[in-house]
Order: structure tokens, then C-alpha cells, then sequence
């Protein structure tokens, strides 16, 4: 339960700091963290408009979505402290619960019938496709390493003793990071700032959700980055008390935040036929990461 | 009381055959249903006896040409029976309903209705008989009947065609395992499948492999394993949507069944056997995966499909046998049950997706997907359903997909943590091979499901409307039913499983099963959360109704960018859908396109179409037949359309046919005495 109310905390945040950091580094002051939050708020007090076109699955998938990365943060740890869902292989039902929040979200973006929504939902499920095997490996590389099953088993059975572990962690946070930018359609991969439809990814998928569920949906992204950040931050805590965990949790929360704002400063967007061969790097560095454990646990021939 | 019956069983199946020449077009129907209907019954019965009871066993002492005619039920067997009796119920209330459509052709009809019953005894059969040769009769029966089911539209060529093709194919899986047969009998002088042991332990390790590998490319043709897959995306949307189903379903299945039986009384190096069958299963997988994302037929989509899930279950398979080769008793269990329970699992979501694939054929008269859109609002029953096998199929929670998925990747991340280095390797690429499967499937299934269903209407297509009657509706609701049941109650088949696979075990170790028991146990935990996440989503949307009921919603038309003269043409189409896909996956595939661009002052009509070939189908069958076919060509000559000259042939052959032993005779005798000379 710990995890969750921290994530929540975060969330409120979390795309603040990207959005301040970003100001900051073009020389601008920018707006409070809590900003883009206010603006969730302000969208949740508002009417919409619906498409002719659409039928139930328009309206359901928002909450879905929503619901299923609500499902997806239950089962993260915080460090000694099992996520409020734990079982063995529960990663697996982690990696799938997603999937279906972004199954039903693809189908909302052909619902509406419209070209520039099918643009943005044909590449969201072929880069989420793209992203899967990296995060199966990253997790089997660590379930060989801790010879546990489960997030909670892996995470606290993590021994920080020989330096091989925290470089294992070190690597495992730079794929996580970019899983995190690639699921949630951010800079490299996709720019949420631009205005040119044809280049969206995300952004161009819910062109036409508006009022509470555009709300809810901006929510939920701010939540995946503070899943995945939580996801990063438990390589690290390990079974430190709360004391530590608590503060490590949110320096690192924030170092992620400001490091995606500063990644989105001074990158430029791929062209988009670039992009899978980006996205295949995650892959290879996940299998540096598996034959690194084998490497460690004596395995390799 | 078991011998009993089979034997009504089968009776009931031959007194409906003589009935149905003497009935009307009406009382047939009804007849089929209730002949089936009596027959499941009946079957489903003995099965559940035999997993209360334990095997029935008992033989018939047969003629000169069998020998006797042991028939065994055990729980594979009983396992089976339930598969295919749950398909052949939902599909024969289907079907009836679906062949209303064709009631201006009773003859048509009649022969079709006696090869349903003709199919569903074969399959039955199959799965109880252990006599070699009458299990290739009743192997037989079971192809030609599928043949007349799938050729029912016979006045179309390219049904015909597919239907040709697949009754070649059939023959080819037949003699792969006559040959296999034959040599079990000659070595070991019987025609009962436990030979097979006998062999395996009395010859060399060489020829057991070999052997097993003729009994698993005889049982992979029916299967449908890569590279023999290519009857089943040609034969798939030829036959009749329900035929279609239980063609996905449980015929297909077969070749399961045989692979799973033969594993069952073989006994040789399980291992090599094992990373053979795991790395087939992964390309099988991959392969159909891949191909199925680029079809634009909705039913040869669902077939390729179908070669996919075969590639999940075979993945199973291979880590259950890999689990019998590192005598590591959970892998046994976990590969194993996986397969089973994704052979059931399978058998369930892609007959809902055929027959509501059935009714948007009747609905729109055309496959195309491209020609589809916007059916959810005029045939919801359809369209829910069909997105319920989507979800499941893509093994996303909490459908029963991702039970026998769940299980699978257990088996395989728990497999990690034992073994060698190869051992490991092996399993790690089968975790990517299943994670891109599970992602492509999602692709393919946006892309059916949100072309087909959502939208608007691309074309103007001639509408049926009446299709979604209750009898058609309801025997798809009650599949659709029973998916949300085992993917939010996965263990109601625990036991089932347990007794099946402790079957494979030569002594079956209580603690094992005592610690699968535990994983099983945290299946229920899986099923719970489940419900747990479908309540969230209610929560949720609950709280979204109360929050925004007061609010003002408008409806307008889609926001095309502050263009306003939008047009259902203007649509993303499932070419478009899938193109970055396509551009990344076609060094693989063999994709032609078709493009007129527009150009000039005054541009005409412009068009682009894209047509993915099978290169395996182009390598291993097409082009082969056409060598086949050129060689041939040189003996044209022969064929002159003269009836005198083919009588001549006959006088040759028949002249040959005698004299050849004498004269061969009077050769060797030469032979020999130049040798003495």
C-alpha cells in the first residue's frame, strides 16, 4: 500500500518537473509544478463532445485505460514492502494489464473514424509491440539473477554487496527509462509539443476525447511515469527502512523527472522510420543485461 | 458400461446416416442437431466417468487385417472428448442457423448435414481407438468428411481449389503416419500403440528419433506446425463459418492430440525431441503471427491465427517434453497443462471468432475488411463478441487467453532458474519468441476489430439484416460465457489437467504435485485479481457516470483537423493501419504491391494494393509443383483423348504387370549362370 500512495503523491507532480525543468533549461521561468495538474483539474470540471461516429468503446476506454494502470501500480513494491497485489509471476499479468488498457485505447482511436487518429493508433501498438520483449528480459535477467518469480521476491532479495548488482541496476534503469519514454510516447520517439498531427504518436490518438476523459487520460500518463519511476527506484532501495527508502524514493522519482525534462531539451524527435531500429537498442541492452547474469552467476560456457 | 457406450455412440451416429436420405430438407436439420446433440451427451458422460472413475479399457478381438482392436479412454483421450464436444455443440446450433442461408440447395444440404455427423463420430473415435490401422480408416473418415464439410460451396473455384488442396495435404499427413505405422508393426508385429514402446526400447536411439520424427510430420500437416501449415489459411475461409470453427477448433487439435499421444507411449531421448518440438513451436508461432497481421481476408486472417496458437500450444509441448528429458517434474507439468489448457482455450475464442465472423459474412457478403466498418452499431451481439475473443486471444486478462499463457510463462521463467547454459538459452528465446507473438497478436486484432467493427462504413456493400436472431446468438454467448468463467476461474479444470499430465509421468512424485499444486493455487490468486480488475473498471466507470452525468455532452462529428468535409473514405483502412508494421517485417514476408500513382495536370483515378504471398508456400509447394508439373508435360502425348489408345495402355500395363516377375526370374537365372561360368 505504501507504494501506491507514493506513486499517487508523485503523480501530481511528476509532469511538473519535466515541463519546469524544460523551461528552465530554454531560459524560461515556467510555471509551478502543480501546474499540469491544475490543468487535469480544470479538465475534469468540464462538459465534452463526442463524435457521431463513436460507440460504447469510446466511452469506455479512458476508464479503462485508467483502471488498468491503476491495476498495474498495485503491484509494484516499495522496497521490503510488497505491492498491495503480489504473487509469483505477477510481472507477467503486470506487462499484460497494460496491454489491455492500450488494446482498448488503440480500438477508442478507431472508433472515431477519423485518418489522423488511425496514424497515431497504428504506431502506438507497433512501438508498444517493439517495447515488450526488452521489459520480459530485463525481468527474466533479474528473475535468473535473485532466482525469484515475483516484483517483490526480485526486489528484496537483491543483495547490493558486489558492485556487479548496482551496474546491473544502473543498466536496468536506463532501459526502464526509455520504456517509460516510449510507452508514454515522449521525446525521443515522439514530441507532445508538436502541432503537426502527422508526427504524433499519443497525443494524435486522443484528438478526440475531450472534457473528463481527455482528464483522465493526461492523469494516467502522469501515473506511468510515476509507475516506471517507482519501478527504477526499487533497484535501488533494496530493504532499507522508510526513513531512507522514503526520501531515496522521491530523489529518485525527481532525478528521472528532471532527467527526461533535460533528454527532451536537448533532443531532437527521430524521423519516424527510425524509430523501431531506436526501440531495438532496449532489446539488445536487455540481453547485455541477461548474459551479464549469466556471466555473473557462472552459467556461461 | 464404458464399451456400451461407444457402441451407442457410434450406432446412433450410423442409424442417423441411413435416416437422412428419407427426411426433408427441415427435419434433417433438426435431426443433425438432435443426432449431435444425443451424442454429446453420451460421450460427455463417458468422458466425465472416466476422470471420476479412472480408463475404461476393453478390445474387440477384430479380423486378420487388424488384429485386435484395443480401445483405451484415459484422460487425454476423456481430455479431447470434452474439447470436441463443446465446439461440435456450439457449432452445430450455430451452424444450423447459418445454413438457413442455403436452404434453396437441399441436396447440397443433406450431404453436408451427413458429414457433420460423419466428422464429430471420426473425431470421437480418433481420440478412443489404439489400433494403428483402424485409427488411419477412422483418420480417413475424418479427412474426407472435413473435405465434403469444407467444399460446400462447391460452385465457387476457388473453394473447390482450397478444397483439393486440403484433401491432398490430408493424404500426405496420412501417409507420414502409415509409413510410421508400418514400421512399428513390421519391427514389433503389432498394430497396438503401445509397439511404439516396444520399438523405442528394443531399437537404436537413431530410429526412434526418426520415427518420431515421421509421426510428428504426419500429425504437424493436420496440425498445422510451419512449414506445413499452407492448406489451412486456403481452407479456412472456404468452408462455412461454423465449419471453419471447428475446423480452428478441434480438428486442427487432432494433430495435437496425435503429437501428445505419441509422446505418451514414446520413450527415447526426450530431450533432443524436446528443443526440436520448442524450436519448431517458436517459428510456427512467429511465422503465422506475422503472416496473419498482413491479410486483409478477415477469415484467412482468423487461419493464420490459428497456425499461431498452434505455435503457443506446441511451445507447451516442447517444455513439457524438455521437462520428461531433465526429469524436472514441474516443467512436465507446467508445459504440459499449458498446451492442454490453451487447446481448449483456443478451441473456445476462435470458434466465437469465426461465427461472429460468420455473421458479418452474411451481413456484408464479403471478407475483405477493407470493404467493412462501423458493423458494432448494426450487429452488436457480433461485435462485442468478437472483441471478447479478440481480448482473449491476444491472452489479455481477464479472458482465458492469458490463463494457459500464465501458465506457459511460469513454466518457462521457473525453467530459468534451472539447467545449462543451452537449457537457458533455449528458454529465454522462447520468452521472446511468446512476448513478440503476444505483441503482434495485438496488433492483428486492433487492426481486425477496430476496421471491421468501428468506424464508419467504408463501402456502400448490400446489407442483410435478420442475422442476429437469438438461436444464432445464443449458442455464442454461451463460448463467450465460458471464457470470462476460466479467466476468472482458472482452476475449475485443475484436476482434469493434474490426471492428465501425471499420465506422462512414469512414477509421478507427490511432492511435485504437491508444489504444482501450490503454482495452481496461485492460478486462483490470478483468476481473483482478475475479477478484481473488471470490478476496478466498473468502479471506475461508475464514478465517471456520477461525475459527468450532469454534464453538458455534444455530439459532432469527428474533429478532422478544422477540415469539415470529412468522409468515410478518409478513414484509416487496415492497409494503413498496418503499414510501419509492413515496412519493418518485409525483408521477411513477400509482399507485392499494385500502385497508380497520380501524376499530370489532371490526376486520375489513383489506387495502391498490396498482396502478401506465404514464401513458404511459394518454396515448398508452389514451386516444387511447378517442376512437377513441367516434367509431367513432356508425357502430354500420351493423353490424346483416344480411346483406343488408352485401352492399348491398359493391355501394357496388364501384359507388364504379368510378365515381369517370369521375366525378371528368367533374368536373375541368367544372371546366375554367367556367374558360373
Amino acid at each position: 500500500m505504501v507504494s501506491l500512495l507514493l506513486i499517487l503523491i508523485m503523480s501530481l507532480f511528476f509532469s511538473g518537473i519535466i515541463i519546469r525543468t524544460k523551461s528552465i533549461m530554454s531560459g524560461r521561468k515556467g510555471p509551478g509544478i502543480f501546474q499540469p495538474m491544475l490543468d487535469i483539474f480544470r479538465l475534469w470540471k468540464k462538459g465534452s463532445v463526442v463524435s457521431t461516429t463513436t460507440s460504447f468503446i469510446f466511452q469506455i476506454a479512458p476508464t479503462a485505460y485508467f483502471a488498468s494502470v491503476i491495476m498495474a501500480v498495485l503491484m509494484i513494491p516499495h522496497g521490503s514492502n510488497p505491492g498491495f497485489i503480489s504473487f509469483e509471476g505477477d510481472f507477467i499479468m503486470f506487462a499484460y494489464i497494460l496491454a489491455f488498457g492500450k488494446f482498448l485505447m488503440i480500438i477508442s482511436a478507431l472508433d472515431t473514424g477519423s485518418s489522423f487518429e488511425g496514424m497515431g493508433a497504428s504506431r502506438e501498438a507497433l512501438f508498444s509491440m517493439l517495447v515488450e520483449p526488452a521489459f520480459f528480459i530485463l525481468l527474466g535477467s533479474f528473475a535468473l539473477f535473485t532466482g525469484q518469480n515475483s516484483f517483490h521476491d526480485i526486489f528484496s532479495s537483491l543483495h547490493y554487496g558486489s558492485q556487479i548488482s548496482y551496474l546491473l541496476g544502473g543498466l536496468a534503469s536506463f532501459v526502464l527509462v526509455l520504456i517509460a519514454m516510449i510507452e508514454n510516447s515522449r521525446m525521443p520517439l515522439d514530441d507532445p509539443k508538436t502541432h503537426l498531427e502527422l508526427t504524433m504518436i499519443h497525443e494524435v490518438m486522443i484528438l478526440d476525447n475531450s472534457g473528463f476523459d481527455l482528464g483522465v487520460i493526461l492523469y494516467t500518463t502522469n501515473l506511468k511515469f510515476a509507475m516506471y519511476g517507482a519501478l527504477i527506484s526499487n533497484f535501488f532501495i533494496g530493504m532499507l527502512p522508510f526513513e531512507i527508502s522514503i526520501p531515496m524514493f522521491f530523489s529518485i522519482q525527481i532525478v528521472f523527472a528532471v532527467a527526461v525534462g533535460i533528454i527532451e531539451s536537448f533532443m531532437a524527435r527521430f524521423r519516424m522510420g527510425h524509430n523501431p531500429q531506436f526501440v531495438f537498442i532496449l532489446t539488445s541492452v536487455s540481453l547485455l543485461i541477461f548474459f551479464g547474469v549469466l556471466l555473473v552467476l557462472g552459467k556461461f560456457v | 458400461m464404458g464399451k456400451n457406450l461407444v457402441e451407442l455412440f457410434n450406432l446412433i451416429a450410423i442409424a442417423a446416416l441411413m435416416g437422412i436420405p428419407f427426411m426433408k430438407t427441415k427435419g434433417r436439420g433438426i435431426l443433425t442437431l438432435a443426432v449431435i446433440t444425443v451424442q454429446i451427451a453420451i460421450i460427455s458422460t463417458l468422458a466425465f466417468s472416466v476422470f471420476a472413475n479412472g480408463l475404461v479399457e476393453y478390445s474387440y478381438t477384430g479380423s486378420w487385417a487388424t488384429g485386435e482392436i484395443p480401445v483405451r479412454i484415459d484422460y487425454l483421450s476423456a481430455w479431447f472428448i470434452l474439447v470436441i464436444s463443446f465446439t461440435f455443440l456450439t457449432g452445430a446450433w450455430y451452424g444450423l442457423q447459418y445454413m438457413k442461408k442455403y436452404a434453396d440447395q437441399p441436396d447440397n444440404l443433406a450431404l453436408h448435414a451427413a458429414a457433420f455427423i460423419l466428422l464429430y463420430t471420426s473425431l470421437i473415435d480418433i481420440c478412443v481407438v489404439q489400433n494403428s490401422i483402424v485409427m488411419l480408416v477412422v483418420w480417413e473418415i475424418m479427412a474426407l468428411s472435413s473435405f465434403v464439410l469444407v467444399i460446400f460451396e462447391h460452385y465457387k473455384s476457388a473453394t473447390l481449389k482450397a478444397g483439393i488442396n486440403f484433401l491432398i495435404q490430408s493424404h500426405v499427413c496420412i501417409l507420414f503416419l502409415t509409413i510410421a505405422f508400418m514400421w512399428v508393426k513390421v519391427k514389433t508385429g503389432t498394430f497396438d500403440f503401445n509397439g511404439i514402446t516396444t520399438f523405442t526400447s528394443s531399437q537404436p536411439k537413431i530410429a526412434s528419433l526418426a520415427l518420431f520424427l515421421f509421426f510428428f510430420s504426419g500429425f504437424a500437416i493436420k496440425a498445422g506446425f510451419v512449414p506445413f501449415h499452407t492448406w489451412l489459411p486456403l481452407a479456412h475461409p472456404a468452408a462455412p463459418a461454423h465449419i471453419s470453427g471447428i475446423m480452428s477448433g478441434v480438428i486442427i487439435k487432432m494433430g495435437i492430440y496425435g503429437i501428445l499421444r505419441i509422446l505418451m507411449v514414446i520413450k527415447t531421448d526426450m530431450v533432443t525431441i524436446g528443443y526440436f518440438i520448442l524450436l519448431v513451436s517458436v517459428i510456427t508461432g512467429l511465422y503465422g503471427v506475422m503472416l496473419a497481421i498482413v491479410q486483409h481476408n478477415l477469415k484467412k486472417l482468423l487461419a493464420y491465427h490459428s497456425i499461431e496458437n498452434i505455435g503457443i500450444i506446441g511451445i507447451g509441448i516442447g517444455l513439457g517434453t524438455l521437462g520428461l528429458g531433465y526429469h524436472n517434474q514441474l516443467l512436465v507439468f507446467a508445459g504440459f497443462g499449458g498446451a492442454l489448457l490453451h487447446v481448449l482455450n483456443h478451441s473456445l475464442f476462435k470458434s466465437l471468432l469465426f461465427f461472429s465472423a460468420g455473421n458479418v459474412y452474411q451481413f456484408g457478403h464479403t471478407m475483405n475488411i477493407e470493404s467493412l466498418g462501423g458493423l458494432i452499431r448494426k450487429m452488436p451481439h457480433s461485435g462485442y463478441l468478437f472483441l471478447i475473443g479478440s481480448l482473449a486471444i491476444c491472452g489479455l486478462p481477464p479472458f482465458n487467453g492469458f490463463i494457459s499463457e500464465f501458465f506457459i510463462y511460469n513454466g518457462l521463467f521457473r525453467g530459468l532458474a534451472t539447467g545449462n547454459f543451452v537449457f537457458i538459452l533455449a528458454i529465454l528465446f522462447t520468452i521472446l519468441g511468446l512476448v513478440i507473438i503476444g505483441g503482434l497478436a495485438l496488433i492483428c486484432f486492433t487492426k481486425a476489430f477496430g476496421i471491421v467493427f468501428l468506424g464508419a462504413p467504408r463501402t456502400e456493400i448490400p446489407e442483410d439484416h435478420d442475422i442476429e436472431n437469438k438461436l444464432r446468438v445464443w449458442p455464442m454467448y454461451g463460448i463467450g460465457l465460458f471464457i470470462v468463467v476460466i479467466g476468472i476461474f482458472p482452476l475449475i479444470f485443475n484436476t482434469l489437467l493434474i490426471k492428465v499430465v501425471s499420465r506422462y509421468l512414469p512414477v509421478s512424485d507427490p511432492r511435485v504435485q504437491l508444489q504444482f499444486g501450490e503454482t495452481l493455487g496461485k492460478l486462483t490468486i490470478v483468476g481473483w485479481y482478475s475479477l478484481g480488475f473488471i470490478t476496478l473498471i466498473l468502479i471506475f466507470y461508475f464514478l465517471r457516470h456520477l461525475i459527468t452525468r450532469k454534464r453538458m455532452v455534444s455530439q459532432e462529428a469527428t474533429w478532422g483537423c478544422a477540415y469539415p468535409c470529412t468522409t468515410p473514405k478518409m478513414q484509416y483502412t487496415a492497409s494503413s493501419f498496418i503499414r510501419s508494421y509492413r515496412k519493418l517485417a518485409e525483408p521477411i514476408l513477400s509482399i507485392k504491391k499494385e500502385k497508380r500513382e497520380a501524376n499530370g495536370l489532371y490526376p486520375q483515378h489513383i489506387m495502391q494494393r498490396t498482396h502478401a504471398h506465404d514464401k513458404i508456400e511459394i518454396w515448398l509447394i508452389d514451386k516444387p509443383l511447378l517442376m512437377i508439373r513441367k516434367v509431367l508435360n513432356s508425357f502430354v502425348f500420351l493423353q490424346n483423348g483416344n480411346i483406343q489408345a488408352y485401352i492399348l495402355y491398359g493391355f501394357v500395363f496388364v501384359g507388364l504387370a504379368i510378365l515381369l516377375p517370369p521375366l525378371v526370374e528368367k533374368i536373375v537365372v541368367i544372371i546366375k549362370f554367367l556367374n558360373q561360368l
